[in-house]
């Protein structure tokens, strides 16, 4: 999970940066309906990066020793246990 | 009850009778292999070291006592001499002594269980690990700003993980939640935990640890103060969040951790701090654009509506109407002109046909024709009487003519005198010299002469 934070500080520098351009009384409208645009897309990415995990809640499974069970490409196996953490 | 005492003598009469000794025997026998290699917990009391070396003390709980000894090999196994009070875990056998008549237990070994000794066991580790640097900031990973996927080292059935799992839940939509499920008390707990911080990092599997329990006594919370689960921490390349106990609870492993949080909740507070303040941040950032954009929309709209109630705009006419009136005008204007010139030419034009009527050409045609015809006839007899005038005239003329022929003036007897050199008619006699050859023509014939002598006549 390799996040660039450097990226999530352009983009909310940029976002600063378009509110105030938008907000200053000499842009003209098309060119502040462009900037919404842009800013929109910024604001979607920038959602879609933080959340775009699907929530899950996943227990490893162990062998009786305690060691990880793996599956065939030697990852870790899991189950899934949001119901029962969640709602037991 | 006197039933009972008469019934004594009857029991008596039937036994066996055996001395002290034999029977202080019997129940050596008895006792002695049965409660081998036992392990007993109990409070020190009445605790006394011999000159010889040897120990001596009992071990108690509320309700029991027994006596121990250990022997002085034994003692010099031992860390430190037990004192009244201690927490001990003795490990032995049980042995009956014949000549006090009483049961005991040799004490092989010792354990301390007790709370003071934890403490001091958590005292020492701490200023161990103290020295060795382990929990000096410079060892301290950075929590992740984003992470997504979230490891937890706890017990599978107990609140922490209940807690942490409703707590990510409410504040944070895009996690993944990995449970290494570990015993967090007891017998193995500090493997189980050190292990599942290992298998973390060995299959990276996730990009924060929280490590924790829920509340409990000292030596509940004691994995967490084991060396072991304090190195897997110390190695872990994934940064470790602990939660262990409640915040007055301190363990080594809180020490060496990257973050210690209070509570389990605290620990899944701070994992999605950042995150869900940066989405609320951005939810924010977006309200603002939008309302910044309707708001400059809304201003252009007044602005436009104010421009369209302009009378200039309000009807087309008010603008163009001078003009299509001004072209109106001129198109009539032009219209008159063209009418005019048109009218102009038509006049002209039947002037001239007018005129060209009076001049009648077919009758002037006529008219000339016969003047033609009259002079031609006056030139066709004019033309006769010249033609006639001229055949008179040549008529006399050569009548004349017929008159002046010489030939006609050699048959009267004149001659033409020739040069016979040149044949150049002779006409003066200046011009002939003694014995120039002549020749005279005559009206019939030629005669050749030779000069004699001439003279010069005055007259003829």
């Amino acid at each position: 999970m390799t996040q660039s934070t450097f990226d999530f500080e352009k983009a909310f520098g940029r976002l600063e940066e378009i509110l105030e351009q938008m907000s200053s009384a000499q842009t003209p409208l098309d060119r502040s309906i462009a900037l919404y645009e842009e800013a929109n897309q910024l604001v979607i990415s920038c959602h879609q990066k933080l959340t775009a995990a699907e929530q899950k809640i996943e227990t490893l499974i162990k062998t009786r020793e305690g060691q990880l069970a793996l599956g065939a490409d030697q990852r870790p196996l899991t189950q899934d246990a949001s119901a029962a953490l969640l709602n037991g | 009850m006197s039933q009972q005492y008469s019934q004594a003598p009857d029991l008596q009469a039937s036994a066996t009778v055996q001395t002290v000794s034999q029977l202080t025997r019997c129940i050596k026998d008895l006792i002695e292999p049965a409660f081998s290699s036992i392990c007993v917990q109990g409070e020190v009391s009445n605790f006394k070291q011999q000159s010889s070396g040897h120990l001596y003390f009992s071990l108690k709980d509320s309700e029991a006592q027994i006596q121990a000894v250990m022997f002085r090999s034994n003692v010099r196994g031992i860390e430190r001499l037990p004192r009244d009070g201690d927490q001990l875990i003795a490990y032995g056998d049980l042995s009956v002594y014949p000549p006090h008549g009483k049961y005991q237990m040799v004490v092989r070994t010792v354990r301390w269980s007790g709370v003071g000794e934890l403490l001091l066991r958590l005292h020492q580790l701490k200023e161990k690990l103290e020295r060795m640097g382990w929990f000096e900031a410079r060892h301290k990973k950075p929590l992740p700003r984003f992470p997504q996927r979230i490891g937890v080292v706890t017990s599978p059935t107990g609140a922490v993980i209940r807690d942490i799992c409703h707590i990510l839940k409410r504040r944070y939509s895009g996690f993944q939640l990995i449970l290494n499920p570990v015993k967090v008390q007891g017998e193995g707990a500090a493997q189980e935990i050190a292990q599942a911080i290992d298998q973390f990092n060995a299959y990276d599997l996730a990009d924060v640890l929280i490590v924790g329990r829920g509340g409990g006594s000292i030596e509940d919370l004691w994995p967490f103060n084991e060396e072991l689960v304090a190195d897997a921490i110390y190695r872990s390349r994934i940064p470790i969040i602990s939660a262990v106990g409640h915040e007055t609870d301190t363990t080594i492993a809180d020490w060496v951790a990257d973050v210690r949080a209070p509570t389990p909740s605290a620990a899944a507070e701070l994992v999605a701090a950042e995150t869900s303040q940066v989405v609320a941040w951005l939810d924010q950032m977006h309200r603002r654009l939008q309302q910044t954009l309707r708001h400059q929309l809304k201003q252009q709209l007044q602005q436009l509506a104010s421009v369209r109630r302009h009378p200039l705009l309000a009807s087309p006419y008010a603008l163009l109407g001078q003009r299509i009136q001004r072209l109106d005008d001129q198109r009539t204007l032009l219209d008159g002109a063209m009418g005019r010139c048109v009218q102009r030419d038509r006049m002209r034009l039947q002037r001239i046909q007018r005129q060209l009527l009076a001049i009648q050409p077919a009758a002037q045609l006529a008219t000339k024709k016969a003047t033609c015809l009259r002079l031609q006839r006056a030139l066709d007899s004019a033309l006769l009487r010249t033609i006639a005038q001229r055949r008179d005239r040549l008529v006399s003329l050569a009548r004349h003519l017929a008159g002046i022929n010489p030939t006609q003036l050699l048959s009267k007897g004149y001659s033409i005198l020739f040069s016979q050199k040149d044949g150049a008619v002779i006409v003066s006699s200046r011009s002939l010299h003694r014995d120039d050859r002549l020749r005279a023509k005559l009206c019939d014939g030629e005669v050749d002469l030779i000069v004699e002598r001439s003279r010069d006549a005055i007259n003829i």
